[in-house]
């Protein structure tokens, strides 16, 4: 670009030079037939180079009095070409739109299992499920062993030596009925070997296989699963229970689900209680006479879910815990029973039989 | 516990609600609501009639009476009738054209056999009374003709079928129900046992207790001249069948309906059959009994009997002899009313495998001081429906036992509770139950209660020490000293006294309230491994399947697993579901192995399972048993540490196993099958998810393909030292062949336990320089291990190198027999310049180098 003032005309800032690049312009915009082509004419009619770019660097080189008017005529049809790109721009993609992209067209039915993906159990996932509920109110995961001692699975429970759980009849024994070992038949073992092993306070949650000698069928099976909660600390009522059950229920099953409990029996709480569900499904609806049955609660419009209470202060001695200090709650549930009735699965054998067809649709999570 | 409703009515005055409402009530204090079944209700227009007429019709294949029937209406109706167990002048029950008999069966003016019939006379059957019957119910002389016959016999009834649980024996009865319905309703309750019982002379019959800790009441009560074609009334009948007990004879029906009652178990003797002194004890070796059904029953040295002169007659409070059975004869009747030990009984029960009503009351608890009253209702029944007298006398053999009481603050419930009662409340509560409940601390039960054996039966089997009570004992001020009624012997412990007070004010009524758990440490890492793991290998096509542990001696010959294999170090079921499977596994992958092909039976043949999950390893030195351990302290850790030495390791396992296509076969191309390869690398995508790089290096281990096992390994992060963690590849065929999988299955096991995550993952430094790449192609004998042959690259090139790749191997006539090439990718970068030509070759040379000493590599065309 010149600086200096040159007297002498400058040919590319005539009027008819710079009309006649707007024209030549115009008219390459005009027959370009595809975006390419309009790429080509954007570059030599409205690039660095093309002609009008050039002339207007030459603006500085006229007199002062002359520059305004130049650059007026300049700015015009520098307006007029990126207008005509511009529209010419959206015609062309119009085009390709409607007609190229047609062209490439797909089925985009075609399936795509080239790599499946697998699927974890839901009693697997279930049991996750619940542990995260109760590590989120604070609890921590134990763990015990499945081939366990009887001390543990029924001495330590309050579970005196005639219990008829204790014949051979319910437990799978080890090596011999005198071993003093068992197949676990609950997870509430492990409430005792958290209590001997963890210093108080104790709030854990341990989910786990257990085993009783039931034949397999659609409502049973010797190997299934528990969760089992226990909270020692000083002060604990059943009324702590009932809001901790509450809670994880609320987690399991949605907000605005009520829960029951019932005076039960078990050895190792004292006082014990059932815990019933409002049914999800019917919401108590069907055990009203001439309603319908529903399918999840059989029409009781209760489900019952498990068992609770507050430890017997006698489990509290078996573990070293004075019980005149220490007071706890303790509830267990049946992770199978749960997948039946949150998820509809009718037939346990399912849950066992490790068909892929059963537990590929829960996928990574229930 | 069946209960019908109207019994219940007797004895408490039950507002008008529904069945269903009081089972409501009954279910929130404790006894849930099984079934409510309703008879009667749908019957109408069945009245009482007086038959006129009979007159007999003839040439039918049975016989066919065409009867006049006086209904109470102006004139007689005519009825055809089928049966013939009644005369003329028979009351019976008429159902009128129109009426509903139970089922819905409708009642309807019909021509039959030639003549009209205009009714039906019934039976016990048709009136839904009894299962069966032989002809028409007849209905005594003076019963009022015309009158409603649903409404005269009662036969409109509820009954509820409760659970009971096993501490509340005192509601397997129409006693303890009522006593629990009336303090649900709040209405008074009429105890059925509390009927005067006249004080008699002398014993009845000659009858001791030998062994206190048997039995601590014996009542015996005798009648004469009873006639043993006495039927038992309708009503009786009625009300027997509807608890679930079917009506036999008249002897035996009134003990049952009055163990129904008061929850007394009785047991009647043919009094002509005894012989000598009666006595309660245990049995003696070789002793026999041929039991009521016909068996003969091999006797227990721990068995509880009633004995006479001749032997056993009895097994006490479970099944009686059948020599001293009451028969269609019998015209003297013993009665037994006796409170045998819980457990002595439920032991017997289990031993002889014999449940009876009388065992399931006595080894829940049967009140102690029920025997003379129970006997006496049952005497008097005897009397007044089969004509028989009373014998002088009652024999009453007894041992006290010390009461049981039980101190605690009167504010304990409402502390277990979390919701205060008051000091009224909790006594009322206390009351209800029949407690008597008095001030202060008196003399703890415990210690008058520490000689159980001498003092009397452990009814429940949990009679406190002197210093069990002393740790259960609650601190506080306001003591009140419980005592509990004779029907609760369940009622030991503070927490007993607690739970009835909260359940009878109500579990509806306990406030929900959360606790402040102090915050969790979260998962440990050990479990997150075990949930990434099953994470990852879903995601990399896995199915995981949760298999039963149980495997047999077959499985373990299957996997060809030698003599000497771990594996076959296997614990043993005493009562496993299969003797084929008695073992518990060594191994997951029978488990796998079996499920994988019941999905190739169902049509599935493209499956690839995993399981995660624990393996039983006995360790060989371990001792035979756990002990069983004292439980009114804390055991000592030795104590512990010996029940945990008896226990087999259980660590932690992950296997997968995979057969047919991987990849699948479609539109796209042909697809992959699954290989050795993919086994190994799920053991790399386990390994992966702890953070740890798994080595692999060639293995023999069954079951695998001895040319196409990985043995896997870790590096231990304590001690450097190699340690051996699982194995993978292509099983071998004789185990394909023996499972019957498909060819080429493929698996892998590793213990998940000894993947110890290694702490944080350190962050790389990346640097911004360009790459140099480098390729190298190597020739080495063909069973060199690629493996070793990368290792040395990457350790030969030096800190420049950022990865080494094998993109190519390649055997065949230009490398000449016995070798492979390798193709490699060496890629360079430094952290602080770009690399020159000669920095890049100088670190390949070194890598080509390395290899060349570790492993006989040359240059391709070099």
């Amino acid at each position: 670009m010149s600086n200096t003032y040159d007297p002498v005309e400058v040919t590319p800032l005539h009027a008819d030079e710079v009309a006649r690049a707007q024209d030549d312009a115009l008219a390459a915009i005009a027959t370009a037939k595809d975006l390419d082509e309009l790429k080509q004419a954007r570059l030599a009619h409205a690039g660095d180079r093309s002609p009008v770019a050039l002339a207007n660097r030459e603006i500085g080189a006229l007199p002062p009095a002359a520059r305004s008017e130049a650059g007026k005529r300049i700015g015009a049809a520098r307006k007029a070409i990126g207008e005509a790109l511009a529209a010419r721009q959206v015609e062309l993609e119009a085009e390709r739109d409607a007609r190229v992209l047609i062209e490439e067209t797909v089925d985009v039915t075609l399936p795509w299992d080239r790599g499946p993906r697998g699927a974890r159990h839901p009693l697997t996932t279930l049991q996750e499920h619940v542990a995260d509920a109760f590590v989120a109110m604070g609890y921590e995961v134990a763990e015990g062993p499945e081939l366990e001692g009887e001390w543990f699975n029924f001495d330590a429970l309050n579970i005196a030596p005639d219990h008829p759980a204790r014949s051979d009849h319910d437990t799978f024994f080890v090596e011999s009925t005198e071993s003093g070992k068992v197949l676990r038949t609950q997870t509430s073992p492990v409430q005792i070997r958290a209590l001997l092993s963890r210093p108080l306070p104790v709030y854990v949650v341990s989910p786990g296989k257990t085993f009783r000698t039931d034949e397999l069928d659609a409502t049973h099976t010797p190997v299934f699963h528990q969760v089992e909660g226990l909270a020692v600390d000083k002060g604990l009522t059943m009324a702590h229970l009932k809001g901790t059950l509450d809670r994880f229920a609320e987690v399991m099953f949605g907000t605005g689900i009520d829960t029951r409990f019932r005076p039960n029996y078990f050895p190792f709480t004292e006082p014990s209680a059932e815990l019933d569900l409002r049914c999800f499904v019917c919401r108590g609806a069907s055990a009203a006479p001439g309603n319908p049955p529903c399918r999840t609660c059989k029409g009781e419009g209760w489900i019952e879910w498990g068992g609770c209470g507050m430890v017997n202060p006698r489990v509290l001695l078996a573990c070293g815990v004075d019980p005149s200090v220490y007071s706890g709650f303790a509830f267990g549930m049946g992770i199978e029973r749960t997948l039946m009735f949150r998820h509809n699965a009718e037939d346990m054998r399912d849950m066992v039989e490790g068909d892929i067809r059963f537990t590929l649709p829960f996928g990574m999570e229930v | 516990m069946r209960v019908p409703l109207s019994w219940l009515r007797e004895y408490v005055d039950l507002p008008a609600v529904t069945a269903h409402e009081v089972a409501d009530k009954l279910t929130a204090a404790g006894l849930k609501l099984e079934a409510i079944t309703s008879y009667g209700h749908e019957i109408k227009n069945v009245v009482v009639g007086r038959v006129l007429e009979i007159e007999e019709l003839t040439g039918f294949k049975k016989p066919i009476r065409h009867c006049k029937v006086e209904v109470g209406e102006a004139a007689p109706r005519e009825i055809v009738c089928g049966a013939t167990n009644f005369s003329e002048g028979a009351v019976v029950p008429v159902a009128l054209p129109g009426a509903v008999l139970p089922g819905g069966f409708e009642i309807g003016s019909r021509k039959t056999y030639g003549r009209m019939s205009d009714g039906m006379i019934c039976s016990e059957a048709e009136l839904g009374i009894a299962e069966s019957s032989p002809g028409i119910l007849l209905l005594p002389q003076d019963t009022p003709i015309g009158a409603d016959v649903v409404e005269l016999l009662g036969l409109r009834d509820d009954v509820l079928e409760l659970e009971v649980t096993p501490d509340r024996g005192y509601a397997l009865s129409i006693r303890g129900v009522a006593r629990e319905a009336a303090i649900a309703f709040g209405v008074p309750f009429r105890d059925p046992a509390q009927i005067e019982v006249p004080a008699a002379d002398g014993e009845s019959w000659p009858a001791s207790i030998a062994d206190p800790t048997a039995c601590d009441r014996f009542v015996l009560r005798a009648v004469t001249g009873f006639d043993p074609a006495a039927e038992s009334p309708l009503w009786m009948r009625v009300r027997l069948a509807r608890a679930g007990m079917r009506p036999v004879s008249l002897a035996v029906d009134v003990t049952n309906y009055v163990m129904l009652e008061l929850g007394q178990p009785l047991h009647a003797f043919d009094r002509s059959r005894l012989t000598g002194e009666i006595v309660v004890r245990r049995a003696r070796p070789g002793e026999s009994l041929e039991t009521l059904d016909h068996v003969v029953r091999e006797l227990h040295e721990e068995d509880i009997l009633i004995t006479d002169d001749s032997g056993p007659i009895s097994m006490a409070g479970t099944m009686g002899g059948l020599h001293t059975e009451i028969s269609d004869v019998s015209t003297g009747i013993v009665i037994e009313a006796a409170h045998f030990s819980a457990t002595g009984i439920a032991r017997e029960s289990r031993r002889h495998n014999l449940v009876s009503e009388a065992s399931k009351r006595f080894e829940r608890g049967v009140d102690r001081e029920l025997p003379l009253a129970a006997s006496w209702r049952a005497v008097r029944l005897l009397v007044e429906l089969g004509g028989a007298t009373v014998e002088p006398g009652v024999t009453h053999a007894r041992v006290e036992p010390a009461p049981v009481r039980i101190a605690i603050p009167v504010g304990h419930p409402g502390r277990v509770a979390g919701l205060p009662y008051s000091r009224e409340t909790v006594i009322r509560r206390l009351e209800q139950i029949g407690c008597a409940v008095a001030e202060g601390a008196q003399e703890p039960s415990g210690t008058e209660l520490s000689g159980a054996g001498t003092g009397g039966v452990a009814a429940t089997g949990v009679v406190s020490s002197g210093d069990l009570a002393d740790k259960l004992a609650v601190p506080g001020d306001d003591l009140i000293t419980v005592t509990p009624p004779s029907w609760r012997p369940d009622l030991t412990d503070p927490n007993d006294l607690a739970e009835e007070v909260i359940r009878l004010e109500g579990y509806e009524h306990l406030p929900s309230v959360l606790p402040a758990a102090p915050a969790g440490a979260g998962l440990t890492e050990e479990q997150r491994l075990r949930r990434k793991v099953g994470r990852a290998l879903a995601m990399s096509g896995y199915v995981e399947v949760l298999s039963y542990p149980f495997i047999g001696g077959r499985d373990l010959d299957n996997l060809q697993l030698a003599a000497g294999d771990a594996r076959r170090w296997v614990t043993r079921l005493v009562n496993p579901l299969s003797e084929d499977e008695p073992f518990m596994r060594t191994t997951l992958l029978p488990g796998l192995l079996k499920t994988l092909v019941r999905n190739v039976g169902r049509g599935f043949t493209d499956v690839a399972l995993f399981e995660t999950g624990l393996v039983y390893r006995p360790e060989p030195d371990a001792p035979a048993t756990a002990p069983v351990l004292a439980v009114d302290r804390r055991p000592s850790d030795e104590e512990l540490a010996r029940i945990e030495r008896a226990l087999p390791r259980q660590p932690h396992h992950v296997a997968v196993v995979l057969a047919g296509e991987l990849e699948r076969s479609g539109w796209w191309g042909e697809g992959r099958q699954a290989t050795w390869a993919d086994a190994i690398e799920a053991a790399r995508v386990v390994a992966r998810e702890a953070g740890i790089e798994i080595q692999v290096r060639a293995g023999r281990h069954e079951p695998w393909h001895p040319g196409r096992c990985a043995e896997l390994s870790i590096t231990d992060s304590g001690t450097g030292e190699r340690v051996v963690v699982g194995h993978a590849g292509e099983l071998h065929p004789r185990v394909v062949e023996a499972y019957g999988l498909p060819p080429r299955t493929a698996a892998m096991e590793l213990e998940l336990s000894l993947l110890r995550p290694p702490g944080p993952v350190q962050a790389p430094a990346v640097s911004a320089y360009p790459v140099a790449t480098q390729d190298v192609a190597l020739i080495v004998p063909a069973e060199t291990p690629v493996a070793e042959v990368a290792a040395a690259l990457g350790e030969g090139a030096g800190e420049l190198l950022e990865s080494v790749r094998l993109f190519d191997v390649y055997q065949g006539p230009q490398v000449g027999a016995g070798s492979k090439s390798l193709a490699y990718t060496l890629r360079f970068r430094a952290a602080d310049r770009t690399l020159t030509v000669e920095e890049t070759t100088a670190a390949r040379d070194a890598a080509v180098s390395l290899a060349a000493d570790r492993t006989g590599a040359r240059l391709r065309g070099a």
